[in-house]
């Protein structure tokens, strides 16, 4: 890997004007998430995606160059980059999900980098549950194998809006056009079953950059976008502020004594849609009404809000409203407002989850007590195929669940809004988080059955 | 850019002030960790947007090793002023004096390693359940992996085979009886992130940040100032150079870097075209490969 890497590329792009620094106010904000064994050059894509966009410094080399020596590799390790704790180097695999960085005039990208293998599976549902975007790398002299299938449910489960099917070492495969479509239709008929919006399929050599940065000259039959192109121009967020508008309120920013300065606004994070001043809201559960006074965002008030943004909330009544509450818009669609509730679950935790069982629920803002009511059925994630007749939830199972909550949630569908419709499940007494639940409104169309 | 849209530093901002909210309410004794560096500069910007127009709902502490450039201290008093915050400071040298901490020998001697010390027994003396810091995950491989909420057991060590998951933006801050919380809102965000957040929200930094001129010596390829604070070697000359800090820390471990900006475009010009991290300059950091990560499990910031 070394000897690729040309350090004349660094020199040559360092940005001297007062134009670009200001220019680079006006990124955009991309995640994904990558998933992946150290076989299917996972490591060497995210150190090439870095080490191209010139994210990988002096010192970090140095310090990875060392490392190889004293481990005795030949060449420079990149997977050494990206393992960051001592213990994992020890052993020479990944524990956890790791967030790398890097950037290019026109977007951030956070990458959630999470190992591949089956036991990490609730690394991966951590790592895509934030993602815009997921790269699935796919050896091209094996194809679709049981562990793409694995990565591919759980893009899908966890709503990733965009997929990348990335067939690697195309450089192995002598950059054949044929062994690139057979691997392309095979997948065409996974992505029907998992009802995928949006896929893009390329071939690249991680390891030599093909297609990665710039087209290569290998695939002269490949038309599509390099890797970083797609990443750069892929829309994103598009359709959140089309939601039906969604504002959790997450804490009340009130002054101490009523008088000349008195203030009392609702502090939380958009979640769905806009708001605008001058909106009629409905104030949930309460079903109380009033019309939207003021945003305010930190010393900048603001005609609307948009989804993401934290801003606080003044109304022109003076609701007795808290935490948890939730203000939708008047007349759009209203959330769901029940204490049964139909989930999907990634349990995450070594201690199984059984019928009977009660957890702490933390939803938005919001925070509840719950009972398991009924296990339906584990999905067998690596055939896709659905397990009835089961009486415990394993770490790093898929299950499909129903609990009873001891009050009402106000809550969407997940693939609605992955938002208002997910919550964690919390040990009522090592009070660690060890489940993932995915909330289903509409059972019919959310089935695996092949 | 698209109205509809938010910048990545707008997301970024709304992502660590909704943390710095969920602080607030799910916390009943949260303090601020403030040591006068950029990124906790932009942590107290971040928390008096948070909370405007009502005061900020915790104090900030610092851990003064008595080894802080003077340009620190001023600002800090002034910032703490201007916003309405309290101030509480927690002295290693007072750590020292009680034989709680043992001041290192030689010329490599720091208190970094030493604030460890005195942080643990501030939070323990003011009963705090959550520490918020400016600690971000592109500094250094051992914080690639920590989460925004990462909990500490009841002797404020960090166990990395143990964290909870962090999911979508839910963060579960529930605990035992004598364990806390350390926060790190701006995880997210990278040394470039910050210094385009300091140009765009106009935030005064200390004059350190910019170049000035100042007396300073040189050790294994990085450039210190000559100050009492510091041994020096009877080989090391002191010359007089413009310089500025990219990071600010204990004045033993903050390198400095031949510099001449002057203004935050210059700063950003300048880190654009870097090929050393910030960190690199750290000796702290250089002690060994894993010397971050066993500083952290320890109950470093």
């Amino acid at each position: 890997m070394l000897q690729q890497l040309d350090t004349t590329s660094i020199k040559n792009s360092i940005k001297s004007t007062e134009q670009e620094a200001r220019g680079f106010l006006d990124m955009e904000l991309l995640r994904f998430s990558t998933a992946g064994s150290v076989d299917d050059g996972k490591s060497t894509l995210i150190g090439r995606l870095l080490y191209d966009s010139k994210s990988i410094f002096e010192d970090q080399l140095r310090a990875v160059q060392e490392a190889s020596d004293r481990l005795g590799n030949e060449e420079i390790n990149l997977a050494l980059l990206t393992d960051g704790l001592r213990a994992e180097r020890e052993q020479g695999i990944t524990i956890d999900v790791a967030y790398r960085y890097f950037a290019t005039p026109k977007r951030k990208f956070i990458i959630a980098d999470t190992p591949g293998h089956i036991e990490y599976t609730r690394n991966m549902v951590t790592g895509a549950s934030t993602a815009d975007v997921a790269i699935i790398l796919i050896d091209a002299r094996n194809g679709i194998v049981e562990q793409t299938k694995r990565h591919s449910y759980i893009a899908s489960l966890l709503q990733i809006p965009n997929v990348i099917l990335a067939v690697n070492k195309m450089d192995l495969v002598d950059f054949s056009e044929e062994v690139y479509t057979r691997i392309q239709n095979e997948f065409e008929t996974i992505a029907v079953l998992l009802n995928f919006r949006d896929i893009h399929f390329i071939p690249i050599s991680a390891k030599n950059g093909d297609n990665v940065v710039d087209a290569s000259v290998n695939t002269p039959w490949y038309k599509g976008d390099t890797l970083l192109h797609l990443l750069e121009n892929i829309p994103v967020h598009n359709s959140d502020n089309e939601l039906p508008p969604r504002f959790p309120i997450q804490y009340v920013i009130e002054s101490p004594e009523a008088g000349f300065a008195e203030y009392k606004g609702f502090a939380g994070r958009i979640s769905g849609g806009v708001f605008n001043v001058g909106d009629n809201i409905l104030a949930l559960p309460s079903n109380r009404v009033s019309v939207i006074k003021a945003i305010d965002q930190g010393t900048d008030t603001l005609s609307t809000a948009i989804t993401t943004q934290s801003v606080t909330i003044r109304l022109e009544s003076n609701l007795n409203l808290k935490r948890g509450d939730m203000l939708v818009r008047i007349n759009r669609n209203y959330p769901k407002y029940s204490s049964k509730i139909t989930l999907n679950v990634c349990w995450l935790n070594a201690k199984p989850l059984a019928v009977g069982d009660k957890y702490i629920i933390q939803h938005t803002t919001d925070e509840t007590e719950a009972v398991v009511t009924g296990i339906r059925y584990k999905v067998n994630i690596n055939t896709l195929e659905n397990i009835t007749d089961v009486s415990s939830v394993l770490m790093n199972d898929i299950a499909h669940i129903t609990i009873k909550t001891s009050k009402p949630l106000k809550y969407d569908d997940y693939r609605e809004n992955r938002i208002t419709g997910s919550l964690i499940l919390i040990d009522k007494n090592t009070f660690e988080t060890v489940g993932a639940g995915m909330i289903i409104t509409d059972e019919d169309i959310y089935s695996f059955n092949i | 850019m698209d109205p509809k849209k938010l910048t990545h530093l707008r997301e970024l901002e709304s992502e660590s002030i909704y943390i710095i909210r969920e602080v607030a309410a799910q916390f009943e004794r949260p303090a601020l960790l403030f040591s006068g560096g950029k990124d906790s500069i932009v942590m107290a910007h971040l928390a008096y947007k948070a909370f405007y127009p009502v005061a900020i709902p915790f104090p900030f502490v610092h851990i003064d090793t008595g080894h802080n450039f003077e340009e620190t201290l001023t600002y800090r008093d002034e910032l703490i002023n201007r916003i309405g915050a309290t101030l509480i400071v927690g002295s290693v040298e007072e750590s020292i004096r009680q034989g709680r901490a043992f001041e290192e020998k030689g010329y490599s001697a720091s208190r970094n390693k030493l604030q460890t010390v005195t942080l643990l027994d501030t939070l323990e003396e003011y009963q705090f359940d959550a520490a918020l810091g400016g600690a971000r995950r592109d500094e250094e491989k051992a914080r690639a992996k920590e989460r925004f909420f990462s909990h500490r057991d009841e002797f404020g060590q960090w166990d990395p085979k143990n964290q909870r998951p962090e999911l979508w933006n839910i963060f579960n801050g529930k605990k035992k009886e004598g364990e806390h919380f350390r926060i790190f809102p701006i995880s997210n965000w990278t040394e470039m992130d910050v210094w385009q957040y300091i140009l765009q929200e106009n935030i005064v930094l200390p004059s350190l940040y910019y170049t000035h001129e100042r007396e300073v010596f040189e050790r294994d390829g990085s450039i210190y100032a000559a100050l009492p604070a510091i041994a020096r070697k009877p080989t090391e000359q002191v010359e007089l150079k413009k310089v500025r800090c990219r990071t600010i820390g204990d004045i033993t471990c903050t390198g400095l870097t031949l510099s001449t900006a002057n203004t935050l475009e210059e700063i950003i010009s300048e880190i654009a075209g870097s090929r050393v991290t910030e960190r690199g300059g750290r000796t702290d950091d250089k002690r060994s490969e894993a010397a971050m990560e066993d500083r952290k499990k320890a109950g470093y910031f």
